[in-house]
Order: C-alpha cells, then sequence, then structure tokens
C-alpha cells in the first residue's frame, strides 16, 4: 500500500518549489497580467533548461525518460505559485499527444525540439462561446490541408507548432500544424491575462495527421482525461497557497479586539476550505496512481481528481478573497491573481459541468462492463 | 504507487481472511437484513458476546494490545487490515466499539498494573461491556462544563448527579466516568475521572428514546453512588486530562457515518423512474451524484493515505479529521435525494429495502452530525489544531465553575 509519492518525487517537488519562490514566480505573474507579454519568458527559458519540458520525453529522444508521477509533483508546484509558462499546454497536452499518438518520423523531428524549447505546442480545440463536441467542430481538413478558426488556445502567441482537432472525412483527426506567419493568430483578453490565450485562423494550412483517422475525438478524450491529472494538481498547489494567505491573514488580521480568526465564521470557513482541499488532494492521488499505472480506471479517476480540485480551488480562491475583506479585493493583494487562475484552470480543460457528466457516463460505463463480464 | 500490500501486510492479510472464513459468514449483499437479530435485542446482544468472545480467544479481539492482555502487538497497519477483511463479513457490530475504543485506551494508560490485568482481558472477551459517562444535560459540546458531583468519604466518593447519551448503559458492567471534585477552581482544574461499576446501588438506566425510534442511548442517574478511591484514574484535578485522551480516542471510534453511500444513489437513480425516462437522466441527479461520488473517493483515498503513512512508519498527517463531518453530511444529502425521488410518496414506510435505507439515513444522520462531536466542535478543531487559529475568547476563563454562567 502505498498511495504516496516517493522520496524521489518528493524532492523533485520541494526543489521545484524552492526554484520558483527564489524566482519569484507569483511576483512575474502579477507582472504578465499587468504587462503586455503573454508569458514570462526569461521563467520559461530556466524551466527548459532544468529539464522539466522533458520530464515525460524518453531518453532516445534527450528527455529525463521519468513518469507522469514527476510530472504531478511539479504541476503542484507551479499552480502553487501561477508560474506564468506555457507548460500546461506544451507538456501536459501537446507533448503527451506526440508521445502517445504521432508516428516514429514526427517523433524523432519533435521531441528533442521540446526538450530544448526549440518547440512549443499546445491544443487547438474550442470554435465557438459553448462546450466543444464532436458535432460542432467546424475547421476542415482536405487533402492534409486545415482551414477554420480557433479560440481561446492557450500559448498559440510563443507555440511553434499545434495539434488541432479538425473535422476530416472519416470524422474527427488530431491535425499537427506548424504555427507560421501563414496563421492568423491574435492574442485575446481573458478573466486571466497572466496567461496568454489566442485565437487562431488557419486558410489551406498544411498539416500531418496524428493518430488514426477519424478517431481524434477519442484520442483527445484520453489526452484531456490525462492532462486533468496534472491540472489537479495545479489545482491543489494555487488551494493550497490560498488556504495558507488566508490562515495566516486570519491569525494577523484583529477586529473587535481579537484576531478574525478566532471567530467561528472565519474558523469554519478555513476548515471547510480544508476538507475541501483534502479530498481533492486525495482523489488527485488517486488520479496520479490511474495515469501512473495506465489503469482502465483513469477516465473515472482523472474525473474524480477534476471535479474535487476544481471545486477546491475555486472555493479556496474565492473564500480567501472574503477572509480578506476589503483588502482581498484590491489590485494590490494577491487574492484576485489566484481567483482568477482558479477560474481559468477550472475552464481550460472543460468545465466542472463537462466533467461531472463524464464522471457519471465513466460510472454507467464500468457499469455496463461489470456486467458483461459477470463481476 | 500502488495499492498492493507488502509482502508482509499480504500474509497478514491471508492470516485474517483464513480465521474470518472459518469463523463467520461472508457477506453477501449490501444492506440485507442483519441476520443477527434487531440492534438491542438480547438475541443481538448474545451474538455479539459470542462474536467477540472466539475473536478473543484466537487474539484477534484487540490485536494490538500486549500479549498479556491478550492482544497480539499487532501494528498499527495490521489493525487497519484486520478491520478490513472483518468488514467483508457480517458480523454483529456496535455493542463494544464504545467500550474496547474510549474505556481500553484509558485503563490501559491510567489503571494499575493489578487492574490491568484483572478487567482488560474480560473487557476484550466481551464477559465485561464498558460504557463512558461524559456528556450531561448542561455538558454537551462543553464538556468540561459538567456538574456531577464527588465528593470523598473516607476509601470512597460518593458521586451523584446526571449523566446522558450513554450508549449501552443498560447492559454495561463498568464504565469510566469524569465528575466535578471541587466548584470552587478553574472547570477544567475542578474534575476527576473514575471508573465504576455500573451494578452499584443508586445507579438508575432509563432510556432515551431517539428520533428514529430506537433507543441506543439513555440517561444515568446517580444518588449516592459510592466508588472506591482505587477506582481513580489520575490524580485528583486531573480529569480534563484524562478526558481528553478519551475523546482523542473516541474521534478514531466513531469514524464513518455508515449507511447509503453515491453507489447506492447510483443504482437507485437507474433503476427509479423519472417522468417516463430513467431517474439518472435528469442532470441534477446526475450532479448531486457526481458531488457524492467525489466526496466519497476522497475520503476513501484519505484513509489510503494515512495507511500508506503508517506502513513506511511514519506518524500520518490529520487528513482523518475530515472524515466525519463529510461522511455525515453526505448521508443526509443521499437520504433526503432517495426520499424525494419518490415525490409525493416519498413520505410512505414501504418494504422496499432501498426506501427504508434512505429514511434511515435521513432520520439517523441528523444524530451522527451531532455524536462523536458535532459539525462545528470538529471543525473548530480542524481550524485551531491544524491549521493553528487561535482558540475563541471564553467568558469562563479565570472564573472558579461555581461563577461561570449557566443560564437557565
Amino acid at each position: 500500500m502505498n498511495l504516496d509519492f516517493s522520496d524521489d518525487q518528493k524532492l523533485l517537488q520541494s526543489e521545484a518549489q524552492k526554484f520558483l519562490q527564489k524566482e519569484q514566480s507569483l511576483q512575474r505573474s502579477r507582472d504578465v497580467l499587468d504587462g503586455e507579454q503573454a508569458l514570462d519568458t526569461d521563467l520559461w527559458q530556466q524551466i527548459i533548461a532544468m529539464g522539466w519540458t522533458g520530464i515525460r520525453i524518453p531518453e532516445q529522444y534527450d528527455g529525463l525518460g521519468l513518469g507522469h508521477l514527476e510530472l504531478c509533483v511539479v504541476a503542484e508546484e507551479l499552480g502553487r505559485c501561477l508560474a506564468p509558462v506555457p507548460f500546461s499546454s506544451s507538456v501536459y497536452l501537446f507533448t503527451e499527444a506526440i508521445i502517445k499518438f504521432a508516428s516514429d518520423a514526427i517523433k524523432q523531428d519533435l521531441l528533442p525540439k521540446l526538450v530544448s524549447g526549440e518547440c512549443v505546442g499546445t491544443l487547438a480545440i474550442t470554435e465557438q462561446l459553448l462546450a466543444p463536441t464532436e458535432h460542432n467542430i467546424n475547421t476542415q481538413v482536405a487533402n492534409n490541408k486545415v482551414s477554420g478558426t480557433k479560440i481561446a488556445v492557450p500559448d498559440a502567441g510563443i507555440a511553434t507548432h499545434s495539434i488541432v482537432i479538425c473535422k476530416g472525412v472519416k470524422g474527427i483527426d488530431l491535425r499537427l500544424v506548424e504555427l507560421t506567419d501563414h496563421c492568423n493568430i491574435q492574442k485575446q483578453d481573458t478573466i486571466d491575462d497572466s496567461r496568454g490565450h489566442f485565437s487562431i485562423g488557419l486558410d489551406n494550412v498544411d498539416s500531418l495527421l496524428v493518430g488514426g483517422e477519424g478517431e481524434g475525438w477519442e484520442l483527445l478524450q484520453n489526452l484531456l482525461d490525462q492532462a486533468a491529472v496534472m491540472f489537479s494538481f495545479e489545482q491543489i498547489g494555487g488551494a493550497q497557497a490560498t488556504l495558507d494567505m488566508a490562515t495566516s491573514y486570519a491569525q494577523q488580521r484583529f477586529a473587535f479586539g481579537r484576531a478574525i480568526g478566532s471567530y467561528q465564521a472565519i474558523k469554519h470557513k478555513l476548515a471547510d476550505m480544508y476538507i475541501k482541499l483534502t479530498l481533492a488532494k486525495s482523489n488527485s492521488y488517486y488520479g496520479a496512481w490511474a495515469l501512473s499505472t495506465d489503469s482502465v480506471e483513469l477516465n473515472v479517476a482523472a474525473a474524480t481528481a477534476r471535479v474535487s480540485a476544481t471545486q477546491a480551488f475555486n472555493y479556496c480562491s474565492q473564500e480567501n478573497i472574503q477572509t480578506h475583506g476589503g483588502n482581498g479585493f484590491t489590485w494590490e493583494y494577491d487574492c484576485h491573481l489566484f481567483y482568477r487562475r482558479a477560474k481559468l484552470l477550472s475552464l481550460n480543460v472543460g468545465s466542472l459541468a463537462t466533467w461531472k457528466e463524464k464522471l457519471i457516463l465513466g460510472l454507467e460505463k464500468t457499469q455496463t462492463a461489470n456486467v458483461k463480464q459477470g463481476v | 504507487m500502488n495499492f498492493n500490500d507488502s509482502e508482509q501486510q499480504a500474509q497478514f492479510r491471508t492470516k485474517c481472511s483464513t480465521w474470518l472464513h472459518d469463523n463467520a459468514q461472508r457477506k453477501t449483499q449490501a444492506g440485507s437484513d442483519n441476520p443477527h437479530g434487531k440492534r438491542d435485542s438480547s438475541e443481538f446482544l448474545n451474538a455479539a458476546r459470542s462474536w467477540q468472545k472466539k475473536k478473543f480467544d484466537a487474539g484477534w479481539a484487540m490485536l494490538h494490545w500486549p500479549k498479556i492482555y491478550g492482544g497480539l502487538e499487532a501494528s498499527p497497519l495490521e489493525r487497519i487490515i484486520w478491520g478490513q477483511e472483518e468488514a467483508k463479513f457480517d458480523v454483529p457490530q456496535g455493542i463494544y466499539e464504545i467500550g474496547l475504543g474510549m474505556a481500553g485506551p484509558v485503563m490501559m494508560q491510567y489503571a494499575t498494573e493489578q487492574q490491568k490485568q484483572r478487567y482488560l482481558p474480560p473487557m476484550a472477551a466481551g464477559e465485561e461491556i464498558w460504557c463512558q459517562l461524559f456528556s450531561e444535560p448542561s455538558a454537551g459540546s462543553d464538556v468540561a462544563g459538567l456538574r456531577s458531583k464527588a465528593v470523598q468519604d473516607g476509601d470512597d466518593w460518593i458521586i451523584n448527579g446526571q449523566k446522558v447519551w450513554t450508549s449501552g448503559a443498560q447492559f454495561c458492567d463498568y464504565g469510566i466516568i469524569v465528575v466535578r471534585h471541587d466548584p470552587n477552581v478553574d472547570k477544567h482544574a475542578g474534575m476527576t475521572f473514575f471508573f465504576v461499576d455500573m451494578k452499584s446501588p443508586g445507579i438508575d438506566i432509563k432510556p432515551i428514546k431517539q428520533i428514529t425510534g430506537g433507543s441506543s442511548f439513555n440517561e444515568v442517574y446517580f444518588n449516592d453512588v459510592r466508588i472506591p478511591d482505587s477506582q481513580r484514574l489520575g490524580a485528583i484535578g486531573d480529569g480534563w486530562r484524562v478526558a481528553i485522551t478519551t475523546l482523542m480516542n473516541e474521534r478514531l471510534a466513531v469514524g464513518d457515518a455508515n449507511g447509503v453511500d453515491a453507489t447506492e444513489a447510483f443504482e437507485w437513480a437507474q433503476s427509479q423512474d423519472d417522468h417516463g425516462q430513467a431517474l439518472i437522466q435528469n442532470h441534477a441527479v446526475r450532479e448531486s451524484i457526481a458531488d457524492w461520488y467525489c466526496q466519497a473517493s476522497g475520503l476513501k483515498n484519505t484513509k489510503l493515505r494515512t495507511m500508506s503513512a503508517l506502513s513506511k512508519g511514519d506518524t500520518p498527517g490529520p487528513e482523518a479529521s475530515i472524515t466525519k463531518v463529510v461522511s455525515a453530511n453526505k448521508l443526509q444529502a443521499i437520504g433526503n435525494f432517495g426520499i424525494d425521488s419518490l415525490d409525493m410518496a416519498g413520505m410512505l414506510k414501504t418494504e422496499r429495502s432501498e426506501v427504508h435505507d434512505f429514511h434511515n439515513a435521513w432520520l439517523g444522520s441528523a444524530g451522527l452530525r451531532i455524536a462523536g462531536g458535532t459539525d462545528e466542535i470538529l471543525k473548530n478543531i480542524i481550524a485551531e489544531r491544524v491549521l493553528g487559529l487561535p482558540q475563541d475568547p471564553r467568558a469562563d476563563k479565570g472564573l472558579a465553575f461555581k461563577d461561570i454562567p449557566s443560564g437557565k
């Protein structure tokens, strides 16, 4: 029985935490939010130099050849300090798509460049102001040329490549596209400008098929399930940071002659934050186990981790503002940075409602499978 | 990460399950009627007694205890493994947990060696049942506000007062009790702890009828009851410190709120009709079940994290402190859901075992949110002990107990 990370993984986590603190990642996130940039290039270069972009890439392609668990502990630290870098889009989604579904030729070409930072990737899914489904994807592929418009694409400004979800002849395809000057890439304003999001206009752009033709939607679900676990670690990292902030403020701030943390209204609020965070953390560990063992339970485990981590970070970040009173509503205090990021992360790989539905669908599917096997 | 036992743990698990197979019946289906008779019946009590004795003879009754008192000196993890395996079998539960879980550790820590040898083995064997006498009509969450009086008389103490919410007092042989020996000092300093023979003259036990209709709890009246000073646990005035040890153990003994869970709600929603389609097709229902499933999974995996720490020889973190708050509230929500899903007919008591379970969850959860520490007290504990927030200012600080405002 070991639902915990190894000593090596914990060491990696504490090194990551020290590094991101030393580099003042939170301040950098604020600077990106305040400025015109869509990321902190310097921090991103340092992260590449640490080798984190190659954690999951096999050694034959210059990566570290480690597992998903190493990625999970790094994700928790990036979430704790709101790192303004394209890590989630390039590492959890794009790199994983290449490792799992791309041809050897594409791997030979891209994986070493993903390690070195020469290549940065993202996943382009959404097209309209509603949840994407298999039936409302309008970006077309014909003769390997892709045309259409994607919105809310993370990090497309720095990304050199994108996997684009397209409608093909046999159904949905995953298409690898190089993001060149021929693509119309425009920055979009979002609720959290510390992480850049873009629209991409594609007009007859060359592409390569990744994975089987017409299998794209299913492959995408698998990628999202995997990524949801890593996102849940970013979310619990952020939730822990807001709980720590709220606790510390409640100890120091006095009202009516006593620390506000001695009032039960505040105590119970903070206890509720701790409860939600603990449930989310334990479910995220379960998701990490399912991911690292390639378990058939991954879809249910990922949805469970995702739903509870979204609930935890949303609740903790919002009640952290409430605990801070008027100060929490100022631009100067950091509370809003976490409130913004919590909401952004809760949307990035699909909303709470989407993941609750995936969870129930997963339970229905498991039950059908059990009935068939006579369990 | 893995969910597998180590070789040693697997061997221990096999040892447990082999013995259980030879001595008990495996559970067939969740929610099946208790084969050992109705709770609180003498039939059930006898079944519990004989099961406890069987376990004791094989060493399983208090497996973590020293061998001289009938244990196996098992590790905390082995104790959990035993619990997991025993839970797979249809065995009578609920009679001994309080005595063994609360009186056991206190006797182990504070009784004399002679007393331990006299009382612990029969306690573990189920030959003598123990209860806990802390709460009083005016001392619930604030247990230290208790006012039952102890006056020293030679080698004895004379006890007068009333205790309440005592599980199983009607069939118990001994009890642990905390009483006030001095109302003229600070409330925490004026208490002393004893164990008492429940058959002593002057003890009067009256069952409390609960909102469920059952009577698991009692009021216990003390009229000039004599307790020998040799049955004092801890020093005079040390009662609160001793009681705290017990309350910590109670939190472990109470644990999960048992009953219908996310899986039962899910299965019910698949079978129940809702305006011509299965209830599970209703979006509000899907969302609620997803929430309960995440809570249930979160609790299960929190326990596995605790076990992981124990199996590495580490001290577990405070995570387990969330268990009862989450599970009791979830139980209440699921009970409400099940009843409401029957619309106008939800009020009816029926033969359907699922409906019966939802009714039990709805009524029982109201008590489980209070027993062993209310939601509010448990959240205070998380805030103060886990997060390190300051204690509430107290209106009773620095006052002699007799001067503390008590309302009416």
